[in-house]
C-alpha cells in the first residue's frame, strides 16, 4: 500500500492506484477528458498533469502508478500553466459553437475552459473541420467538436463488446468513428452520448430540445426489464425529456440500456387519459363514477370464482398490492402475475437472481440456459462480459438455448432439455468445466421456465446446481433472470393463484369457456386477448395497447415515471422510484384507483394513503422491509422432477426494442428496430 | 491530404479477397513468429502482404476485412493500424509509386527540382496518377536518407543523391520497363561523404590499408 503526499496530505492508496486517484483520495480535483473509472486507460488528452517532485516535466496523474513517497503537487504554477497549455491546444480546433450545441451546461470541456482556459485564442490558422459520422437512431454526431479523448472507442471495445469505434487516420487528420459508414449495433449504445466530454456524440431523440439547468432531476428505478437499472428522470414542464443512469455499483454500474433510455418517448403516445366504458360495443368516454358504476353492476353479486386478475409486466407492487387485497375481499383466489404462464413461484430461492448481479464478479463459469441475456438484460450480459474481460478469458460461459452473440467468448453447447440433461449426467464436455470451477453459476431464463414442462426444467436445473457445488456455503450460484420488472415482486407478494385458484393460462381458457366472467387486466397486455372476448375485462394501466383494446371498462392509471413505486428486480432487490411529473389527464396513481374502485364496491380496503400500502407490503413479505439490499433466500427444495420435452428452449424477447406498451408505442424504439433487427425489414414486406 | 490516405471509392473496391496458397503459406509462417495470445501482431507484416498481394499496390477494405478475420480481431482496429501507417495505400496507385522526400534536408539539396522533373516527364501533378496506369507521385516527409539528400523512394528502393537529369535517367529508363540501379545515383557507394571516405577506408573497398592492417592498428 504505497504512501505518498498530495499537496502536502499525506495518504495511503491500495497498490495499483493510480496518481489521479491517489489525488482523489486526498480531495483534490483532478480535470480530465480520457480518463474514466470504467474504461481503460488511455492517457491521450493531458488535461490531468500533475507536478511530481524529481520529475523532469509534469506528469499525467491518470496513467501513472502510485508509489511509495511520491511528493505530488496539484496547485502549484508549474500545474496550473501545464493545464493551460494543454486546453489551449484542445481548443485550437473545438468549434465555438457552444450556444448551438446539445452538450452546453454539461460540458466537460466548457466547464474546464472556465478553470484553464484563456479568453481568446493565439491561432490564426485555420480550422479543422470533420464530416460526421452516421451512426444509428440514438448518437448524433458533430465530430468538428470532437477532442479524440477516445472514451467511445474504449466503451465500445470494452463494455459494450462491439468493435464500431475506432481512432482512424493520423494526426491532425485523426478521426473517430468508424472507418465504414456503420451504426453501432449495440443495447448499450446510448451510453456513448454520457461518456462523451464534448458535445461530439449526443443524444439524437434529445436534440435541441432542453438544457440541463431547465430540467427536474427525480431519482427513479426503471422498468424496462428486470434488472432495476437505477435511473434519473429529467423532466421540464410536466414532460420527461430524458432519462440517465443513476451509479449503482451493485446493479447498473453507471450504464443503462438504450430501452431504459430512449422508451419513454412512448410515454407520449397512445396513452389513456381518461376512462372509457363500452357502450353498445364502443368504448365511449366516461367518468371515474361511471366506470366504476359500470364495474359494480357487473361485479354485484359475482361469486368470487368467476373474477380473475393478471398482474402486467411494469406495473408498481402497491398496485398488486391493493388488487391482491381487493380479490381477496371478492372472494377471488384466481390472480396471478405471470402472464407468460412461466413455472415459477415456490421457495423465494428459485426464483431469484441468488448470486446477485454484483455476484458476477466472483463467478468462474457460467452456464446460461434458455436466456437471450444481451437482449433479456443487456446490463446483466455486460457484467458478464466485464468478468470474461478481467479474467483474461478464464471465465467459462456456456449457452443452451437459442443462438445468440453475447459479445464474449462462449461454447454453444446446444438447444434444448436434452443437453441440459447430458449435463445433469456429466455426459457433457461443460460439465468438467462446471465441476473444476470454483463459484460456478447458472441463469435460467423465462424460455426455459415458461413451457409446459417448466417444473421439470426448474427440477433439473436446481438438480445441476446441486450435483457442480453451485450453491456452497455463502456462495449461491443458481440464478432466475427475469424479463419483467414486476414479476419477482409480485410472486413475494403472494400475487399468485390463491386455494383453488386459476394461473394465467386456466383463467383464460376459463374466460374463453365462459367460467371466468370478470378479468381484471392490471396493465396486462401481452395474453391471448382473443379469448376474453366473452369475460367483462376491466383493463388498468397507461398505454392504450391490447389490453386496452379488449377492454369493456378502462381505467387510466399512471406510468412509471408518474407515481412513486417499489420495483423488485430479478435479484429480489426492492427498489423505490419517485414520481417525475404528474400523470396525463384524469389518470390516476395505480393503487389509488383500486382503493377507489373497492370504496365504490363497498368493499373499502384499509389504507389511505402510500405508507399504509406500503406497511401492508411488508406484512405480506420481508423483501420490503429492507429497501435496496437483496435479502437471501434459504436455498429449499423445488421444482418437479419430470420428463422434458425435446423442443429447444425460445427466448420470450424476439425484439429487444419493444418488450411491453411503452417501447412499443415508441417512435426511437421503432427506428432501432429497423435499423437492428435484422427480421423487421423482411416483417415490413410482408 | 492525398487521396491514397483515404478508402478508395465503392467503386474500386473489390468484393472479395483472399490470399493466395502461397501468401498463405506465408501468413502462417509471419504469425507463427508471434507468441501464443499475441497473434494480432501480425497484422502489419500481414497488410504489407495483402498490399503487394493486390493488383494496384493497396490495401482494399475486404483485406482488412479477412486479415482480421484471419487473426480474430476486430476489424475497425485493423482499419486504424492501416490508416495510420502511410506505408499502406488505401486506394490504388501506378505500377510505379514513387514518393519524393520534400522534408527541409532534401528539400535544401534540391528536392524541388526533382518533384519538378516528375511532373515534366511524368505530365502528372502530386498524388496522381498517369494515364497508363504506370506511375503514381506523391510527396512524402523524410525517409531517413537525408545524407543522400534529395531523394525518392519507387516501391521498395531508394534512388538518393539525385538530380534533375538523374531522375529522368530514372524515369526514361522505368518507362521503358527496365530497373534502375537503386542507391545513390552520384557515384557513391552509400552514405560517406561526398568526396571519398575519412575514416574505416579499409572496408569500403577504396582505401589503402587491408583489413588486417586495419584490425592490428585498433589492438594498439
Amino acid at each position: 500500500m504505497p504512501k505518498l503526499t498530495v499537496d502536502g496530505i499525506e495518504v495511503e492508496v491500495e497498490a495499483g492506484a493510480t496518481v489521479l486517484q491517489a489525488c482523489e483520495e486526498a480531495g483534490k480535483e483532478i480535470p480530465r477528458f480520457c480518463y474514466h473509472e470504467r474504461l481503460s486507460i488511455a492517457g491521450n488528452c493531458r488535461m490531468c498533469l500533475v507536478e511530481m517532485e524529481r520529475a523532469p516535466k509534469p506528469v499525467a496523474s491518470c496513467a501513472m502508478p502510485a508509489a511509495d513517497g511520491m511528493v505530488i503537487k496539484t496547485d502549484s504554477d508549474l500545474v496550473k500553466k501545464a493545464r493551460n497549455g494543454v486546453m489551449e491546444f484542445l481548443l485550437i480546433n473545438h468549434p465555438l459553437d457552444c450556444p448551438i450545441c446539445d452538450q452546453g451546461g454539461e460540458c466537460d470541456l466548457q466547464d474546464q475552459a472556465m478553470a484553464y482556459g484563456f479568453d481568446s485564442s493565439r491561432y490564426a490558422e485555420k480550422k479543422r473541420a470533420v464530416k460526421d459520422k452516421e451512426l444509428g437512431p440514438i448518437v448524433k454526431t458533430i465530430m468538428t467538436r470532437c477532442i479524440h479523448c477516445t472514451r467511445c472507442v474504449r466503451f465500445s471495445e470494452e463494455v459494450a463488446g462491439v468493435g464500431t469505434m475506432g481512432a482512424v487516420y493520423r494526426g491532425e487528420d485523426t478521426e473517430v468513428g468508424p472507418y465504414i459508414e456503420a451504426s453501432i449495433n449495440s443495447e448499450l449504445s446510448g451510453n456513448l452520448v454520457d461518456l462523451c466530454p464534448v458535445g461530439a456524440l449526443t443524444s439524437k431523440p434529445y436534440a435541441f430540445t432542453a438544457r440541463p439547468w431547465e430540467l427536474k432531476k427525480t431519482d427513479s428505478v426503471d422498468v424496462m426489464d428486470a434488472v432495476g437499472s437505477n435511473i434519473r428522470i429529467d423532466a421540464r414542464t410536466g414532460e420527461v425529456m430524458r432519462v440517465l443512469p443513476r451509479t449503482n455499483e451493485d446493479i447498473n454500474e453507471e450504464w443503462i440500456s438504450d430501452k431504459t433510455r430512449y422508451a419513454i418517448d412512448g410515454l407520449k403516445r397512445q396513452r389513456l387519459d381518461r376512462p372509457y366504458v363500452r357502450k353498445d360495443g364502443k368504448l365511449q368516454p366516461a367518468s371515474w363514477d361511471e366506470a366504476f358504476a359500470a364495474i359494480k353492476a357487473k361485479v354485484s353479486g359475482l361469486d368470487g370464482k368467476k373474477i380473475a386478475a393478471l398482474a402486467g409486466d411494469t406495473v408498481d407492487c402497491e398496485s398488486m398490492t391493493a388488487l391482491k387485497d381487493l380479490m381477496g375481499k371478492l372472494g377471488s383466489p384466481n390472480l396471478d402475475c405471470r402472464q407468460d404462464g412461466s413455472k415459477i413461484g415456490g421457495p423465494r430461492a428459485s426464483y431469484i437472481f441468488n448470486s446477485t448481479i454484483a455476484g458476477i464478479d466472483e463467478a468462474d463459469a457460467c452456464l446460461i440456459v434458455g436466456a437471450n441475456v444481451r437482449a433479456e438484460a443487456p446490463i446483466i450480459n455486460s457484467r458478464l462480459r466485464k468478468r470474461w474481460r478481467t479474467t483474461a478469458g478464464d471465465f467459462k460461459v456456456g449457452i443452451i438455448g437459442e443462438k445468440w452473440d453475447p459479445t464474449y467468448k462462449n461454447d454453444y453447447l446446444g438447444a434444448g432439455p436434452e443437453t441440459l440433461q447430458e449435463i445433469l449426467d456429466g455426459k457433457h464436455e461443460f460439465a468438467k468445466v462446471l465441476k473444476a470451477s470454483e463459484k460456478p453459476m447458472i441463469i435460467v431464463g423465462m424460455g426455459a421456465l415458461n413451457r409446459e414442462d417448466g417444473d421439470a426444467v426448474l427440477a433439473a436445473t436446481r438438480a445441476i446446481a446441486e450435483k457442480y457445488g453451485m450453491v456452497s456455503g455463502e456462495w449461491n450460484g443458481f440464478n432466475v433472470l427475469h424479463t419483467a420488472a414486476s414479476r419477482v415482486g409480485g410472486l413475494d407478494l403472494g400475487f399468485v393463484p390463491g386455494e383453488g385458484g386459476l394461473a394465467t393460462n386456466d383463467i383464460l381458457d376459463g374466460a374463453a369457456k365462459g367460467d371466468i366472467e370478470v378479468v381484471y387486466l392490471l396493465g396486462a397486455d401481452e395474453v391471448d386477448m382473443s379469448k376474453l372476448e366473452k369475460a367483462f375485462v376491466i383493463y388498468q394501466g397507461a398505454m392504450g395497447d391490447a389490453g386496452a383494446q379488449a377492454a369493456d371498462v378502462i381505467l387510466p392509471g399512471a406510468a412509471y415515471t408518474e407515481k412513486n413505486g417499489t420495483y423488485v428486480n430479478t435479484e429480489g432487490r426492492a427498489q423505490q422510484g419517485w414520481r417525475a411529473i404528474f400523470p396525463v389527464g384524469d389518470a390516476r396513481e395505480d393503487w389509488a384507483i383500486v382503493r377507489a374502485l373497492s370504496g365504490a364496491l363497498d368493499l373499502t380496503l384499509p389504507y389511505n394513503n402510500i405508507d399504509a400500502v406500503r406497511s401492508r407490503m411488508v406484512e405480506l413479505s420481508p423483501t420490503f422491509a429492507s429497501l435496496n439490499v437483496p435479502t437471501k433466500a434459504e436455498w429449499t427444495d423445488f421444482g418437479v422432477s419430470g420428463d422434458m420435452k425435446s423442443d429447444g428452449f425460445v427466448s420470450p424477447v424476439r425484439n429487444f426494442y419493444m418488450t411491453d406498451p411503452i417501447s412499443r408505442a415508441s417512435v426511437t424504439m421503432a427506428k432501432c428496430t429497423e435499423a437492428f433487427v435484422k427480421d423487421a425489414a423482411a416483417e415490413k414486406v410482408a | 491530404m492525398s487521396h491514397l490516405r483515404r478508402p478508395a471509392p465503392k467503386e474500386l473496391q473489390p468484393t472479395s479477397f483472399a490470399f493466395t496458397p502461397e501468401n498463405q503459406e506465408k501468413a502462417k509462417k509471419i504469425i507463427a513468429k508471434y507468441p501464443e495470445g499475441r497473434q494480432q501482431s501480425a497484422v502489419m507484416p500481414l497488410l504489407d502482404l495483402a498490399q503487394r498481394q493486390t493488383e494496384g499496390n493497396w490495401v482494399p477494405t475486404v483485406a482488412m476485412d479477412y486479415i482480421a478475420d484471419m487473426l480474430e480481431m476486430p476489424a475497425i482496429r485493423v482499419y486504424e493500424v492501416a490508416t495510420f501507417y502511410t506505408m499502406y495505400n488505401l486506394a490504388p496507385v501506378g505500377k510505379n509509386f514513387i514518393q519524393v522526400c520534400t522534408t527541409t534536408p532534401c528539400w535544401l539539396r534540391g528536392s524541388a527540382d526533382v518533384v519538378d522533373t516528375c511532373k515534366k516527364e511524368l505530365g502528372i501533378g502530386v498524388g496522381e496518377t498517369t494515364e497508363d496506369g504506370q506511375f503514381t507521385m506523391i510527396e512524402v516527409e523524410c525517409l531517413g536518407a537525408c545524407v543522400n539528400a534529395p531523394m525518392m523512394q519507387i516501391n521498395d528502393d531508394y534512388y538518393e543523391d539525385l538530380t534533375p537529369e538523374t531522375t529522368k535517367a530514372i524515369l526514361d529508363a522505368l518507362k521503358k520497363g527496365e530497373k534502375p540501379k537503386a542507391g545513390p545515383q552520384s557515384g557513391r557507394k552509400g552514405c560517406e561523404p561526398i568526396d571519398g571516405p575519412k575514416v574505416l577506408k579499409a572496408f569500403c573497398g577504396c582505401g589503402a590499408a587491408s583489413q588486417d592492417a586495419d584490425a592490428s592498428e585498433g589492438d594498439a
